[in-house]
């Protein structure tokens, strides 16, 4: 068996990998040898940091989501194995873990396309000439900056922001001040689908939250954009090709390798983000009274998973559409 | 008559031409300013509720207390006070707070950008058994939210023992959640805030300069060292300080690593983050009676708060605007 497999060819490279780094076989000394060591060197900060700082701890990680974790100050910790007893917990006993989780998800969901096509449509108009465009886009770029960690949370985090969005509310219900409440009445007598139309009037309100969070895409899309030859532009125009058409079969198709990107970019920070209730959570287990090490970590692995599970979802459905310009 | 008759129709065809070209033109020139009016309108919108919690904040800073409850002012305070400044730096305690933001956001931050370009280096040039595994480990890297494997940092670092030599030498393991090496050390070694993003980024750059240029540098004599920081570095400053502002704003104002690792220190971001709490204690400290801050005056002071973090920032980010946009554009457009 096993000299079957040193016959057969080094597939993935690990032979060839340990033989870079051992003198005196035939391979050392060469050039290609020699470039593969230096190359090496060069991600060498990289590959210790993965090793101590990331696969060490995501598989302490995993052990101490299966375990019932008791710290002992001054002395480290304890561990006794338990099994799938914290995921049960996270899911099942924990008052708000799941109640959050799902709220958040849709959140994402709903925000995470509406981020896209807002983005999208607003590169678009960045792309055009204007007077102004540098300020537009220096101001459309602020919000990475002003809306980056502890700056994002803290202000929802008071009572006070709760009470004031439920009064703006109420208020806005009872006088019609409130123009998105008052259409949604409108729309809800007249009785088209009022599913559809919550929806939309959920993004409508979250507009603020929508716009704060796609800077870096509108940059990304921006520079595809960009990056576009104008001489595909003037050929289809002489052909006699609309500029609407010309959007949907120039300039949509050669952005749409960035959609992929852009949507993993978005999910990942959505995740990460501050004002998240799930992380909320993980923290007050962590840090609160309970300090239960181990229900935190098995929470932290559930949303990861969701996460993981929503990047392969987009990514299967996007790359269906994309197409791939080859120059 | 013939002549005339055929003179008239051309006059009339003339005449219809440029009817049709004046319509054509009065269109066109509708359409034109039609969409500028519209673009214009949506983005001044866009632009405006940006900016606009700015402005309020500001506004409502300079409030005094009384200001808040007065329904009949909007916008501008009537008393105008710069004492919520000084009760947030005291809440905060600011300079200490923020010098500590300082030098701990520069120190990260000069530490990532080392280790990250010479990452990007090797991973854009060099070719070496296994570098697309190392390279899926760099997109792991970025897919991974830190909060997965913070609980076990936690306790790495909280009972740091390096081959258990720590527990031989003084029956007890290392303490090092309160000082700032194992951070250090972690941004060196590219795994700190963000590094799977600036080692993407400055490998897409590495990538876009032609290979002659190393080449002709080998052939007259060069050595790799020499090469690269001759050569090589100087052609990526704009991305290397692209990365290195990204990375002090984002260190500036994160709250994950900082709560995590730099306990030991009293950093801005922090104390923002549990100002409510303290504020009750600080109003509190003279009477005996105990007085609840009220809601409108707590949300008054986070914006004060909220504004002391984001005025270094803005100020930083109004110079450096280009490079920050251009980079970014840049990283994009080679997928």
């Amino acid at each position: 068996m096993s000299k079957k497999k040193t016959n057969s060819q080094d597939r993935w490279g690990f032979k060839e990998s340990i033989l870079t780094f051992i003198p005196g076989n035939s391979t050392f000394g060469t050039m290609r040898s020699r470039q593969a060591r230096t190359g090496f060197l060069f991600i060498l900060p990289f590959v210790l940091g993965f090793v101590f700082f990331m696969v060490r701890p995501m598989f302490t990680s995993v052990i101490m989501s299966l375990s019932y974790v008791k710290l002992i100050p001054g002395e480290g910790y304890d561990m006794k194995f338990m099994g799938f007893v914290n995921y049960k917990n996270a899911l099942g006993t924990d008052p708000y873990y799941n109640q959050y989780l799902v709220e958040e998800i849709s959140r994402m969901a709903i925000n995470g396309i509406a981020t896209i096509v807002m983005s999208f449509v607003i590169a678009v108009i960045l792309n055009q000439n204007f007077k102004g465009r540098t300020l537009a886009r220096a101001i459309f770029f602020l919000p990475v900056i002003l809306s980056s960690g502890v700056l994002a949370g803290i202000e929802k985090q008071n009572e006070f922001y709760d009470m004031m969005a439920g009064m703006a509310e109420a208020v806005g219900k009872s006088s019609g001040v409130n123009i998105s409440a008052a259409l949604q009445d409108l729309l809800s007598v007249s009785g088209v689908g009022s599913q559809v139309f919550q929806v939309l009037f959920d993004m409508i309100d979250a507009v603020y939250d929508i716009v704060m969070a796609s800077g870096i895409q509108i940059i990304v899309f921006l520079s595809g954009l960009q990056s576009i030859s104008p001489s595909l532009y003037e050929a289809a125009d002489v052909e006699g090709c609309t500029a609407w058409e010309a959007f949907w079969k120039i300039t949509f198709p050669m952005v749409s390798p960035l959609l992929l990107v852009n949507t993993i970019y978005t999910i990942i920070d959505f995740f990460m983000k501050n004002d998240n209730r799930v992380m909320e959570r993980i923290n007050t287990i962590m840090y609160g009274q309970q300090m239960d090490f181990g229900l935190a970590s098995a929470m932290s692995w559930i949303y990861f998973g969701v996460a993981i599970l929503f990047i392969a979802i987009a990514a299967v459905i996007i790359n269906k559409g994309v197409h791939y310009y080859e120059d | 008559m013939k002549t005339e008759a055929t003179l008239t129709r051309r006059e009339q065809k003339a005449k219809a031409n440029a009817k049709r070209d004046t319509k054509y033109v009065v269109m066109s020139k509708i359409k034109k300013y039609g969409v500028s009016i519209i673009r214009g309108l949506l983005l001044f919108g866009l632009c405006f509720m940006i900016i606009q919690p700015m402005i309020i904040r500001f506004c409502t800073s300079l409030m005094v207390e009384s200001d808040l409850y007065d329904s009949t002012i909007v916008l501008l305070p009537r008393h105008v006070t710069l004492d919520n400044y000084r009760i947030v730096a005291d809440l905060t305690a600011f300079p200490k707070s923020m010098i500590n933001t300082l030098w701990t956001s520069l120190l990260v931050s000069v530490c990532q950008v080392i280790a990250c370009t010479l990452v990007g280096y090797g991973f854009a040039r060099y070719s070496f058994p296994l570098k697309k595994f190392w390279f899926a480990c760099v997109v792991l890297l970025i897919i991974v939210p830190p909060q997965t494997i913070q609980t076990a940092l936690y306790v790495q670092f909280a009972s740091f023992d390096f081959l258990g030599i720590f527990r031989a030498a003084t029956g007890k393991p290392l303490n090092l959640r309160t000082s700032i090496l194992p951070y250090v050390l972690m941004s060196l070694t590219c795994m700190g805030l963000k590094d799977g993003l600036y080692i993407y980024m400055l490998r897409q750059y590495f990538k876009s300069i032609p290979k002659s240029l190393e080449e002709a540098a080998y052939v007259d004599g060069c050595s790799t060292m020499h090469t690269f920081v001759k050569i090589m570095l100087p052609d990526a400053i704009p991305t290397i300080a692209s990365c290195f502002l990204f990375s002090f704003v984002w260190q500036w104002t994160d709250l994950f690593y900082s709560r995590n690792f730099l306990s030991g220190y009293t950093i801005y971001s922090v104390q923002l983050s549990s100002i409510v709490s303290r504020m009750s204690r600080y109003f509190n400290k003279g009477s005996d009676a105990a007085q609840v801050v009220p809601n409108a005056r707590q949300q008054q002071l986070i914006f004060v708060g909220v504004l002391i973090c984001s005025i270094p920032l803005i100020i930083l980010y109004i110079f450096t605007q280009r490079t920050f946009v251009e980079s970014i554009a840049m990283s994009g457009s080679k997928e």
